[in-house]
């Protein structure tokens, strides 16, 4: 995983925008499903898919892949979006969405789609199975030669199973194991410090004997170091604290909780889609 | 008399019939099962040495993951190491795992297709002395309805022992069972055990059995006990022979050995069916739901009644909860009269 180049850093700008652009366009046509958390995550989800995952969408099953766990399965778009751009299967099918008889399940299904690592809907699971794998890989002697990746949600930090999952990988030492928690600050009801207060998050995950880091979603080249970091912190597992913005790129729907789980209407998402298209890189 | 072609333990009608617990029966297969293969791991909710998983630890310490109190941490992080082709066992409580973390065995496991083995001990009323909130009496219901998973409820610590070994060799996930208590030793290692297959280990010395008596789990014994006596008293002063019955061994409650529990319900044409368990979702209604389409014929359900659970002795509460050896009988006795 190399240094960011300003040209790979506007490479993949674009990339997220053609994502979000996606995104809009598939919930408009799925007529249901969460618009902010995806668009909010679009750019991490770029900067995975396009510059740190090792990994290879034409032979998906590749045993030695690093393993991207997506725990709060409700932002499929981005992660569909994420991987047909990067060539896992026609970015056409991702109009799919939610409909019968599609690969793109409201909540990502590996029965449906196999290039998914697990899957998920129900919150507070997903980063206890990152955490068992990355026990495997060290049960096995691997656990120096890929990362287990989990990305969650802050909302569903109010799950006693994520505390579970943190607990256990803090014992263990899974340096292995790199979480990145959407800090958007929105979940279904309203601010989650209003709903159920996560503040002071960073000391928390600290208390469980994790490094911790925060920083911005949005910006590739600090992403891309906390990653660096990451990877390189030996004896402990590491938190990504990432802000994020929810419905990031589109001003309408900014930093607006009513947007976590509802889709744009078609005018609304003709609106969004002019407003990413304008944007010149 | 007992199948003779089954290797069963002549001494289970004996006072003194040896005793072991089934979970005990679980720990030595794990270990074995460990021995034959590196991929096995287990996974224990700080019940190691009560759900038997302690030999396996003891043997394979980088093998074990201890996850403390935390059983919805248990069925995840073990779904997580099954991605990575691991096998894991994962042990507690039945009241906890799968009482606590269903939602998370149904995602993460199931629905994910991972194959874990959830290892659910001291099921049933027989917990004893502890109590209503440690027995589990709907834990069954819970695993059998899901998609995905095979539900195995072994009758003694010999077929523990051989549900485990097979368990560690199918592709899907598993729900096994164990009771707490020590049990009779009824089947030998001669004995067959298969998953998807029931065993008649009781029938009549000759021509057809009047009642077909089904049973999973530690009640095997008292249904054995019970046919005996049946046959042996008749249900009119006078009457030679008694009731003839068959008693089946339905070990795998899911997948169910269909063609068995029909050929007996047709053979019978009356069914009693036995458990440790809710009457609602255990065994006894899996029965009830293929025969319903199949073949109906009357059946009466011995199992706990839509009640929780008390502190006492475990033979005190199954002879409360009407799950004794008279009970069965009774029951038989029931289900006769109902035959048309």
């Amino acid at each position: 995983m190399a240094f960011l180049s300003e040209e790979k850093i506007k490479e993949l700008a674009k990339k997220a925008n053609e994502i979000r652009q996606s995104i809009i366009e598939m919930l408009v046509e799925a007529k249901s499903g969460h618009t902010a958390g995806p668009l909010g995550m679009a750019d991490i989800f770029t900067l995975f898919y396009f510059h740190i995952l090792r990994h290879d969408s034409k032979n998906p099953s590749w045993e030695e892949r690093d393993r991207l766990v997506l725990s709060n399965g409700h932002i499929a778009p981005v992660l569909y979006a994420a991987m047909a751009h990067a060539g896992y299967f026609p970015v056409e099918e991702l109009k799919t969405l939610r409909k019968f008889g599609t690969r793109l399940q409201g909540h990502p299904h590996r029965e449906y789609l196999p290039y998914v690592e697990n899957s998920s809907g129900p919150l507070g699971s997903g980063l206890s199975q990152a955490a068992g794998m990355a026990l495997a890989d060290r049960m096995n002697g691997k656990d120096k030669d890929r990362f287990i990746y989990c990305f969650l949600s802050d909302g569903e930090l109010d799950e006693g199973n994520s505390w579970e999952a943190a607990m256990l990988a803090g014992k263990h030492k899974l340096r292995n194991l790199i979480a990145v928690v959407d800090r958007n600050n929105i979940q279904i009801e309203g601010m989650t410090e209003e709903i159920m207060p996560l503040e002071p998050l960073q000391s928390k995950w600290r208390a469980f004997n994790w490094h911790v880091i925060e920083v911005s979603g949005h910006d590739f080249l600090s992403l891309n170091e906390v990653v660096q970091e990451a990877q390189a912190i030996y004896e402990k597992p590491t938190v990504i604290i990432a802000h994020t913005i929810p419905g990031k790129g589109v001003s309408f729907m900014e930093r607006n909780y009513k947007w976590h789980g509802k889709p744009p209407s078609k005018e609304e998402g003709a609106m969004a889609l002019k407003e990413l298209k304008d944007l010149r890189f | 008399m007992l199948n003779p072609k089954l290797k069963l333990n002549p001494k289970i009608f004996n006072e003194d019939v040896e005793q072991a617990h089934i979970r005990k029966g679980f720990g030595e297969g794990l270990l074995q099962a460990g021995e034959a293969d590196k991929n096995v791991v287990g996974l224990c909710a700080d019940l190691t040495e009560s759900t038997g998983m302690n030999l396996f630890a003891d043997k394979f310490p980088d093998r074990f993951v201890q996850v403390g109190v935390a059983e919805q941490n248990l069925a995840t992080v073990a779904s997580g190491l099954a991605a990575m082709g691991k096998i894991p066992f994962c042990s507690s409580y039945a009241m906890f795992s799968p009482g606590r973390n269903w939602e998370q065995i149904r995602t993460t496991i199931t629905y994910n297709d991972r194959k874990v083995v959830i290892v659910g001990s001291h099921s049933g009323i027989s917990v004893g002395a502890d109590g209503g909130t440690h027995q589990a009496l709907e834990d069954i219901a819970l695993m059998r309805v899901m998609p995905n998973i095979d539900v195995v409820s072994p009758c003694d610590a010999i077929e523990a022992k051989k549900s485990t070994l097979a368990l560690a060799k199918t592709k899907k996930p598993a729900y096994l069972r164990l009771v707490r208590e020590k049990t009779p030793i009824i089947t030998t290692e001669e004995t067959p055990f298969e998953i998807g297959k029931a065993e008649i280990y009781w029938l009549p010395d000759a021509g057809l059995a009047q009642v077909g008596i089904i049973v999973t789990g530690g009640l095997m014994a008292r249904a054995l006990w019970a046919a005996k006596e049946l046959e042996a008293e008749g249900t009119h002063p006078g009457q030679p022979g008694g009731i003839k019955t068959k008693v089946m061994n339905l070990a795998s409650i899911k997948p169910i050995d269909a063609d068995a529990v029909l050929a007996l319900a047709k053979e019978c044409k009356a069914i009693v069916t036995v458990e440790e368990h809710q009457i609602a979702g255990g065994m006894g209604s899996a029965v009830a739901e293929l025969l319903a389409q199949n073949f109906p014929v009357p059946i009466e359900f011995v199992g706990v009644r839509d009640l929780f659970g008390q502190s006492g002795t475990p033979d005190e509460l199954i002879e409360h909860y009407g799950m004794g050896k008279d009970s069965i009988k009774e029951a038989v006795r029931k289900v006769l009269k109902r035959k048309v």
